[in-house]
């Protein structure tokens, strides 16, 4: 009797369902668990596209690891990258939200002209912008000059020219602003106010309440900025080509260079998992240290 | 005293919000006017202001120095960005529909692997991608980008609609089941039109994702006369030595302008898209 119930538990319009997610299961299976799957077997291969992938073991990775000159300094650019823009782009997009987040006349406009270069995400054309402004004799080094303060090679040596990248990646902070100030709007009033009633000055409200309360969507932030910013290929790619002395050259060009320019697919795949292996890393080291400092206000069940 | 204080303290938000301001617009202003300006006025000169204001730039520039103008890379970029909006959206709201509102046998298990695939990184899966497609055949056209539109591989979109259908009570699906309608039927008539908002933003999105994007375009695309814009421009700074760059600029200019005026139409729906769903833009 009791199996009876639990066979007639589908109606015969829950089946339904899977022929609307069909399509879904089809790409699912098709573009993103037989690829993923695939590149990993690729990585332990010698594949190179025109020929048949055969099975070499590790040898990719002890390449990698022990004797290929660009991945440790890509690796690195990676890193670097990495820690300077989610940071910089977060700490800039609170800031600015938390400065907003008062009765400010005309919000509108404002929310919209930091919005801007959010919209051109990493469009080549914003690149080709950036790689001008920066240029030796470029429109910077011009504003630079008339403020009387030194000329920067902004593209010309290798650290500055990985921070000339990060800065188009930062300055491309609004959408995060606008996720931050819709999160600030969210936070009870009479928190502040029983707050100021204890005593508790601006800055530890910001700490104590503000920080806090906002602080799943920052969390969010986090891993898919990171996710992203491990990834990265166009600004480096357009503004400087990787260089120079291959000081901008993220693993995502690394990548792209062995694959579609030298077609060592087999090599790039152990690549691309170098970076999915970062990505992961990343994400549970945030799940695990943010366990606990992250508030939600169901309890974390939904 | 404190009311001073507190004047002061707005006068300083409000030059730190300008001076930020300015830094945000000032790049994309400076875009406009280098279109007008020559390559001696481009670098080192300070003023912002150019010269002249001939429009020679944009002419020149839009004829293009190949075979092509960039009318042709602008249809080329519409043609690529326009179907997989739609297509993207189409498949998501249904998929969505089917988790949303159906108990089918492993509903869980299945939810689970797309919030997994919400963070499956791009990276990992482009290269047996790019072999699949060539073994059908589907390099430089336009299949590449089509393809996982129509097949809903977007997990952001499909959660983003799945949370706001969650948001429509179900008893107006069950009042058209009594009145006779199939499912697909109270999708189209009940679910569509409260769902309209919610796809526009996802659509929005898409749209400006699918026309900034340049990796795909780069490794999918080979022939110039399907290059999209990103491609075209990208080859226009390492075609020859001495680059125009007035030109370059008038090209860079005009082709964000259709995101510039899309953002100005539609600001409502990008900032509710961001500020509900979490998406980054």
């Amino acid at each position: 009797m009791k199996k009876k119930t639990k066979v007639k538990k589908y109606r015969r319009i829950d089946y339904m369902g899977l022929v609307y997610i069909a399509p879904w299961l089809l790409g699912f299976l098709l573009l993103q668990l037989y690829p993923f799957l695939s590149s990993l077997f690729y990585s332990f291969t010698d594949y190179q596209f025109f020929n048949e992938p055969s099975f070499v073991g590790l040898k990719n990775y002890i390449k990698l690891f022990t004797t290929d000159p660009e991945f440790y300094n890509s690796l690195k650019v990676t890193i670097v990258y990495t820690l300077y823009t989610v940071p910089g782009k977060l700490m800039m997009a609170l800031f600015i939200a938390v400065l907003l987040n008062k009765n400010i006349k005309r919000i509108g406009l404002i929310r919209t002209i930091y919005y801007l270069p959010s919209l051109f995400g990493g469009s080549v054309a914003v690149a080709i912008l950036w790689k001008l402004l920066f240029m030796d004799d470029g429109a910077i080094n011009n504003i630079l000059l008339t403020l009387h303060l030194p000329k920067v090679q902004w593209l010309g040596n290798s650290s500055t020219a990985l921070m000339t990248i990060c800065l188009l990646e930062i300055w491309q902070f609004g959408s995060s602003m606008v996720m931050f100030l819709a999160a600030l709007k969210q936070v009870p009033a009479s928190l502040y106010e029983a707050a100021s009633l204890d005593g508790a000055g601006k800055v530890k409200s910001f700490f104590h309440i503000t920080l806090p309360q906002i602080s799943p969507i920052i969390f969010f932030n986090i891993i898919m900025q990171t996710i992203t910013a491990l990834q990265n290929f166009t600004s480096s790619f357009v503004v400087t080509g990787g260089g120079p002395n291959k000081g901008t050259y993220v693993l995502g060009m690394k990548l792209y260079t062995d694959a579609f320019t030298y077609f060592k697919m087999g090599y790039a795949s152990a690549t691309s998992w170098v970076i999915f292996g970062l990505i992961l890393v990343v994400t549970l080291l945030l799940f695990r240290f943010s366990s606990g400092k992250v508030y939600y206000e169901d309890g974390g069940d939904f | 005293m404190g009311k001073r204080k507190k004047r002061l303290n707005k006068i300083i938000l409000y030059i730190v919000i300008a001076a930020v301001g300015v830094v945000m617009v000032y790049p994309v202003i400076w875009m406009f006017l280098a279109a007008f300006k020559t390559n001696s006025e481009i670098f080192g000169s300070l003023k912002l202001l150019p010269g002249s204001w001939s429009p020679d730039a944009f002419i020149k520039g839009w004829q293009g120095t190949g075979k092509y103008t960039f009318g042709k890379y602008f249809i080329n970029t519409f043609l690529i960005v326009v179907p997989t909006t739609l297509f993207t959206v189409g498949s998501c709201a249904l998929v969505a529909y089917g988790f949303a509102r159906f108990k089918f046998p492993g509903k869980k298990f299945l939810f689970a692997v797309l919030i997994a695939t919400l963070m499956l990184p791009n990276t990992v899966i482009i290269i047996p991608r790019y072999t699949l497609f060539n073994k059908f055949g589907w390099l430089n056209t336009y299949l590449p980008f089509y393809v996982p539109a129509l097949l809903a591989c977007f997990p952001f979109f499909i959660y983003m609609l799945l949370q706001f259908m969650r948001g429509i009570p179900r008893e107006l699906d069950e009042s058209a089941y009594i009145d006779g309608c199939g499912t697909f039927r109270t999708f189209r008539s009940i679910l569509f039109p409260l769902l309209k908002p919610a796809m526009f933003s996802a659509g929005l999105f898409q749209f400006l994702w699918t026309y900034n994007d340049f990796f795909n375009s780069l490794i999918y695309i080979n022939s110039v006369d399907k290059y999209p814009l990103s491609l075209a421009l990208r080859t226009a700074i390492d075609s020859d030595a001495n680059v125009q760059w007035g030109q370059i600029m008038a090209m860079a200019f005009v082709s964000v302008l259709p995101l510039i005026i899309l953002f100005f139409v539609a600001q409502k729906y990008f900032v509710e898209g961001i500020a509900t769903s979490g998406l980054k833009g």
